[in-house]
Formats: C-alpha cells, structure tokens, sequence
C-alpha cells in the first residue's frame, strides 16, 4: 500500500536540547495509526514538526508523495492534514456553531453552505445541542470533541489527534472510537492519534509507533507492541501505566 | 435591499422601534437643533467612524492600534493638500488620500507581522509611527510645518451644498459624516458575517488555532489593517474639509489616538454597535460637562476666571476607567440584553 | 563642525540619559515583575516634577533635596494604584490593561491641567548657571548634580534588588509566579510593592529632572513615550539595559539635536524604536527569546 504520510529521519532540538532523533514512519492511506510514549517522548514535537508549526532541522516530511517539510500551518492544511490540539484552543469569544463554520469556510464556497457542513460535523461530534454556546463556556470533554469537528471540517486526508480521549468517560470514548472508526469506512480518511488513552489505543490503531526521548524505539501491531520488552520498559521505568 | 435585511436580522422587533425612532430623530436633527447641537452631533458621528475603523482591528482582528491619529491625519493633509496645490476636490482626492493612508497601514501592518511583533509591541508601533510622521510634518514647509495648514473658506461656502468639493451648510457636513458612519456600520456588519470576518474572529481568538485552520495570518490580519486604515483616512477627508485648519500637534496628538478608542471601550470592543454607542454617550458627556461648567461659571456658582481646560477629558477616561474595571465587555452588550433589543442568540 | 561642540553635545546628552535611565528603570521593574507595560509613566514622572515644585514653592526645597520625599510620594501612589486598581485586570486581555493605564494617564494629566494650567513652570537654583570647565569641555552644575543624583537612585535600587530580601523576593516572584506563590510569598503585597518602586524611580527623576526642565502637564505623554523607546532599546525587563538604553538616547539625541535641528531630535528616537522593535524586539542588551 501508499503511505500517505511518511515521515523521514526527522531531527529537532531546541536550544541544543534534542527533542526528536532521526524519526521515520509511515502512515498507509485509510489507516489508523497511533504515536504513544512516556511524558516528554516528543509526540507532540512530532506532531508539531508535521503539522508545519515547527521545521525540523534535518528530515523531510511526505503527504501523497508531495514533500511539505517547512511549509506554514496553514499550506499544511491546504495540502490536507486537519490537526487538533492537546491544549485546547477554541475561538473563545465565538460560539462553538461558528468555530466549526471558520474550519468549514475552507472548502465551502460561502458561509451558508460552511454553516451547513458545520451543523453536520457538530452532529456527528455530538455538540449540536452546544450551537449556539460561546466556546468559552464548554467542559473540556466538549471541547476536545470540538477540536476533533474543527480539524474534520477543514477536509483533510490526514487527521492528527493529539490526546482527545484524555477526560472523556469510557463509555464516551468508545462512542469516539466508533466514530472515527466510521469516518475512516465511510469516507477514507486516514488518521494519526498521539493517545494516552490505552483502551482507545487498542481498540482503533492499526499500527502504532513508540517514541522514547526522541527516538522511535518500537513499531508494529497493537499486539506486538504491548509485548514488545523496550517498550514495557520505557514505560515501567517512567512509572506510567 | 440584501444590505438592510442583514443589518436587520440581528435585530428584535423593539430593537428595530428604537432604531427606526432613532433615525428619525436624527434626521430631523437639523430642522430643530442648534447649531451647537449639530456641531456635536457631527462630532459624535465623526469619532463614531474613527472608532468602529479602530474597533476593526482590534475587536475583529485583534491587533491593537495607538496610532489611528496617523491614518487620519494622513487622509486629511493628503486631500487638503491636492486641494490648494492643484485644485483637486476632495470627491476624487479622497482616493489618493485614503490609499496613502492604506499604503502606511500596509507598511505598518507588513513590519509588525513579518518580524511577529505582537500585542502591546505592535502597539509601541503604531505610536512610533504615529509620532514620527507628526514631527516629520512639523518640518514640512509644504504642509505648512507647526504653523498649521489652512483651507482657503468663504463666506459663500457656508451656504448650498458641494459635495465635490466639500462645501456647504453644516446640515450638509452633518449629513454625510452620518452617512459615512452609518455607512461603516453597515460595512462592518457584512464583512462580520463574511469569510473575512470569521477568519478575523479566529485570528482574534487564537492565531495559532486559525492558522492549523488553514488562515494565512498575514493575509488577514493584512485586510484588516487596510480596512481599518481606509476607513480612518475617510474620516480624515472629513475632518480636513470641516475644520478647515490643521496642525501636526492637534491631528497626530497621541491623545487623538487615545481618543479613537475610547468610545469602543465604553461600547465594547468587537462589537458592532458598540463604537457609535460609546460615543453617543461620552461625547454629550463631554459637552454636558463643559456646558455645565460654563453655566456655573455664568451663575458665579465658580469663578469665572477658573480655568477647567481638563475636565471633559477627566470625566471620560474616568468613565473609562469604571468601565475596564467593572464592565470590560463593554455597556452595549448589557444594554442590548437589559432592553432586548436583539433576538435571542443574534450577535449585538 | 567643530569636535567641541560635538563632545558637548555627548557629555550633556549622557548626563541626561543617566536620569532618562533611572526613569526607565521604573517602567522596566513593573514590566519585569508585573508584566504590564505602565502606560501612566511620563504621567507619574510629571506628578513627581510638580510635586518637587510645589516643594520648592512652599519649602524652598532644592529639587535634589525633594529627591527622596518626590520617591516617597510617588511610592505611595504606585503601591495604592497597583493594590486597588492594576490589580483587579490582571485576568484581563494584554490590551486592557494597557488601555486601562491609559485612560489614568489621561486623567492624571487632565487633573495636573486642572490643578496647575497648561504653562510651562520651572525652578530657579542658586548655581543654575554654574559650571566647570575641561578646555572648551563646559559640564553645567545642574546637569551634573542630575547625573549623580540619578546614580546614586539607580545604585540603591539595584542593591536593593541584590541584597535584601523583599528585593530577591520580587526577583523570584519575576521568575516565577507560580513558584512564588508556592513557597508562601504573598505575591499581591509584592506586586504593589514592585509598581510602588517603579513609580518611586519615575518620582526620583521628575525631582532630579526638574532642574533641568520646567514642567508642564503635556510633557508627560513625550516621557512616556521616551521610556518606551528607551527600555525597548536597552531589553524590556532588563534594569541594566535600561540605563544603557537611557545613556544611548540622551546622547543620540543630543547629537541629533546639534546635526539636524533640536526639534528633530524625538523624530530620531522613533526612528531608532522602529528599526529596534523590527531587528532586535528584545533589545539591544535582553536575551534573544525567539
């Protein structure tokens, strides 16, 4: 299969600290990849230096075969890839209809049909009861789930979810799961989560890749990984889960 | 037609009373005020438009101005000066004028994002431009330096109406800075509801956010800017034709500046009827305050020879002050809701 | 031109700068510690000035005798003005903090208007026209004494700061908030503290500088605007910087003053402000952040 998303031996420091270490991966086309690791592994790095937040000092990074390393935020959305935050950033002073209408405006032609398209994705992100709230005034499972139909609204190919289970009940990540389980059947696109979640993690990714201080130090099947002994250890020796 | 509906729509049906009984009133202004209370008038409709351009940069777009004095008073030397040297009207000279005062809305703009000089920095750039340009035109001959710049006037001009050249009656300068103010309330209501205006909003919120969005930043914060500064160089057209004099320390004064901002405060920053709304109230706070002076002065209640130049200004950034500490959102806003004068959920 | 002239020009501008400095210094500590940029400052400075007037009015009291009574004074007023007012917006967006200063800048010089009318009103010492001369080198007494008087507040400030120990407390509490509040430090009483020393420096200089200017309430936008320039230039948030930015604009503008034509002479400074906030917004002497 095509990766979608291939990253190639990035590297990143910051003031001479080393953030990511010659990192590689792929991501195949209508896949459902998971980043994990310990606290300061460099995930988010990661996610930044894809998402064009970040340039990376050495490595490249691929979208359908179209290098996009360096490019602003904002080309990276245009080339396809719809990121959330792990801190939050919600359009405080708008309300949640018109945060998502903003990350619809991107493909639509005005902003009825954008206004339209929203209403779809508060529905299928449960939050069409919240429309007409200030972001503002949301809880913060409500606000990640509003992270989640911003970036999807924006059309990518490519979904980058950094930590959006984490403060849902179980019972409403399983919901999440399904959900974006049924948005990659449904409509092919393909996603990278970044998750602490481990219940999450099982039952949606595919394949998933383990950062530890920067560098890539496992990669493969759920259930590989869970047995893989580098990675037990990383994470015994952080004293997490 | 489309333009009246949308400015409409937010509106509830007592909101659209009072806004109908409003215009009435003022229209009629003319045929029953006083030439004091048209000057005030036209002083309110004035700074309204100076303030809802201000208020477009920072309450859409969230880039905060000190140095609007700069764009007026470039749209105004501008177009005084293609007046007396080649004899172009201000109907056509306004297009100079303003774009001038976009260009260096544009220079600002562009230096302040391309070197991310955020917040109150990009603040400190305005002011520094602002102040720059005032001492360069206190060094410009041709604009008549610290002497000042004068509109050659006749008596004849007072009468009629010209509106190519701006010249006529004070119902006539009354009249269109009403028009224009209104007029930029409209703007501003459309391009709300536009693209621009919710990427403005975003950008306004969280830049970050709106640029994994998809927003390029520069871009639209770039609008803004020259939007903002247009609208400011209008009002300087105005201003010049009105007065008929100018001097770089009254139309670049840091305080003109200061003075842009204030009404949107009282108002409420980032909304659209909070500009004209602050200043319907603070600049008749102001006269109300110096009148009353004057007639204590006149009942010997004080003495006469007391001056009280300060005051007016006293009461108002007190009035400010009150409002930044006690209601930051702005008066119009509660207003809106005590008497509900927009539907539920509209944006006020 | 002639070299003298020239070296006049530098000696009397680093004279000035050095009270220009000191004044700085106080925007600089309540920007380092409280992260707001005091857009009242030229107005407190001018309160200081008037205040040594009326001292010298009433008293007879040199300017430089007002110095720590001016310091006092203004204390007083930054540490009450941080403790009931600046400190109820420290929630509040960047910009309405600043646009909250500056409508009390507008009513303190409104007030000084009201109180003392818009004429220019000055001091009359008894070696106003005094001086030493080095070869064609002639330093005014004035100037001097307003230099010193300026070293001597900045010296006490900054061992204040390194010696004792409410001055590291604030220096902890600049570094970290949060950390400071953990180990106790009551943070409220330690920002008006912090605005009362900075509004003490602007006192002390508007004492100081009173000797060498006559006050009217409309200077006070154009010192305000000089302090920005002038801890823009030196690195906000950096004491040091301040001095050196003040030294820095004393002297360009003296230069400016007898290059071109005196009024140019602010003209230059913002031209210095911009191309500093484009090239180097974190100063000439503050650390790189970016």
């Amino acid at each position: 299969m095509v990766p979608l998303l291939r990253v190639e031996g990035v590297s990143k420091s910051f003031r001479g600290l080393l953030a990511l270490n010659d990192v590689s991966f792929d991501v195949v086309e209508r896949g459902i990849a998971a980043l994990i690791g310990p606290n300061g592994a460099g995930k988010t790095t990661l996610f930044n230096v894809i998402a064009g937040v970040f340039r990376p000092d050495r490595g490249a990074v691929r979208l359908g075969g179209a290098d996009i390393t360096g490019r602003r935020p904002d080309q990276i959305c245009h080339a396809g890839i719809g990121r959330t935050f792990q801190l939050v950033k919600p359009f405080a002073q708008m309300t949640v209809l018109e945060n998502v209408t903003v990350a619809a405006l991107h493909g639509a032609r005005s902003v009825a049909e954008a206004k339209a398209a929203a209403r779809g994705f508060l529905e299928l992100l449960e939050l069409d009861t919240r429309a007409g709230q200030h972001a503002a005034n949301l809880t913060l499972p409500d606000r990640k789930r509003l992270e989640v139909a911003r970036a999807l609204a924006t059309g990518p190919r490519l979904l980058l979810l950094d930590e959006v289970m984490a403060g849902l009940r179980p019972s409403e990540t399983d919901r999440m799961v399904a959900t974006l389980r049924r948005l990659r059947d449904e409509t092919g696109l393909t996603i990278l989560l970044i998750e602490h979640v481990m219940r999450a993690v099982m039952a949606l990714s595919e394949r998933i890749t383990v950062l530890h201080h920067g560098e890539k130090i496992s990669e493969g099947a759920p259930e590989r990984i869970v047995r893989d002994p580098a990675v037990l250890e990383c994470y015994l020796g952080d004293q997490e889960p | 037609m489309k333009a009246i509906d949308l400015f409409l729509s937010p509106l509830s049906a007592a909101g659209r009373w009072l806004g109908a009984v409003l215009l009435v009133v003022l229209l009629l202004l003319p045929y029953w005020g006083s030439s004091y209370v048209m000057t005030v008038a036209t002083t309110v409709f004035y700074l309204a438009l100076v303030g809802q351009s201000w208020n477009l940069m920072l309450g859409f777009a969230g880039l905060l101005s000190i140095g609007h004095a700069l764009f007026v008073g470039v749209g105004a030397y501008a177009s005084a000066y293609l007046f007396s040297a080649i004899g172009l009207p201000p109907a056509i000279g306004v297009v100079p004028a303003v774009a001038l005062a976009v260009l260096i809305g544009l220079l600002i703009g562009y230096l302040g994002f391309r070197f991310a000089i955020g917040g109150v920095y990009f603040a400190l750039l305005t002011i520094a431009f602002a102040e720059f340009v005032r001492i360069v035109v206190d060094h410009v001959p041709w604009l008549g330096a610290t002497e000042g710049f004068f509109l050659k006037v006749s008596a004849a001009d007072r009468h009629g109406i010209d509106l190519a050249n701006l010249r006529g009656a004070p119902e006539m300068y009354y009249y269109l800075i009403m028009a224009l103010a209104l007029g930029a309330l409209v703007l501003c209501r459309y391009l709300l509801r536009s693209r621009l205006g919710y990427y403005w909003q975003a950008i306004r919120d969280d830049p970050e956010a709106a640029e994994a969005l998809g927003i390029n930043l520069l871009r639209y914060r770039m609008y803004a800017v020259a939007i903002s500064s247009g609208m400011a160089g209008v009002a300087g057209v105005f201003y010049a034709f009105y007065q008929n004099s100018l001097f770089p320390e009254i139309v670049f004064n840091i305080e003109r500046s200061i003075e842009a901002t204030l009404g949107s405060i009282v108002g409420g920053v980032g909304t659209l009827f909070g500009p004209i709304f602050g200043t319907f109230i603070l600049t008749p706070l102001g006269e109300f305050v110096t009148e009353g002076i004057d007639l204590l002065k006149h009942w010997r209640v004080i003495d006469p020879e007391t001056k009280l130049d300060g005051l007016k200004l006293l009461v108002w950034s007190f009035i400010v002050v009150l409002i930044v500490l006690f209601k930051p959102t702005g008066l119009w806003p509660w207003v809106c809701h005590r008497l509900r004068l927009t539907r539920p959920g509209a944006e006020g | 031109m002639d070299p003298w002239t020239l070296a006049n020009a530098v000696v009397s501008g680093l004279l000035i700068g050095l009270v220009y400095g000191l004044s700085a210094l106080g925007l600089s500590v309540i920007f380092g510690v409280i992260r707001i940029v005091n857009f009242a400052h030229g107005e407190i400075m001018v309160v200081g000035m008037f205040f040594a007037l009326l001292m010298f009015r009433w008293l007879g009291l040199d300017p430089l005798l007002s110095v720590p009574l001016a310091a006092a004074a203004m204390f007083g007023f930054g540490y009450v003005l941080q403790l009931i007012v600046v400190s109820r917006v420290s929630h509040l967006p960047e910009h309405m903090q600043f646009l909250l200063l500056a409508a009390i800048a507008i009513m303190i010089v409104s007030a000084l208007l009201l109180v003392f009318g818009p004429d220019a009103q000055g001091v009359h010492v008894g070696y106003a026209w005094d001086s030493v001369a080095f070869g064609e080198l002639i330093v005014d007494y004035p100037k001097m004494f307003a230099a010193v008087a300026a070293i001597v507040v900045a010296a006490l400030l900054l061992a204040f700061f390194k010696y004792t120990t409410t001055g590291k407390a604030i220096r902890a509490c600049a570094d970290n908030r949060m950390g400071a509040q953990v180990v106790g430090l009551n943070v409220g009483q330690l920002y008006a503290l912090t605005f009362g020393i900075g509004a003490a420096c602007l006192g002390a200089a508007g004492a100081i500088i009173l000797l060498l200017f006559e006050v009217h309430p409309y200077l006070a936008p154009g010192y305000t605007l000089l302090a920005f320039v002038i801890v823009i230039v030196g690195g906000l948030g950096s004491l040091f910087g301040a001095l050196v930015g003040g030294i820095l604009i004393g002297v360009s503008e003296a230069l400016a003053a007898v290059l071109f034509q005196p009024s140019m002479k602010s003209a230059f400074s913002f031209a210095l402000l911009i191309l500093v906030l484009l090239l180097r917004p974190q100063g000439l002497l503050g650390k790189a952040v970016r």
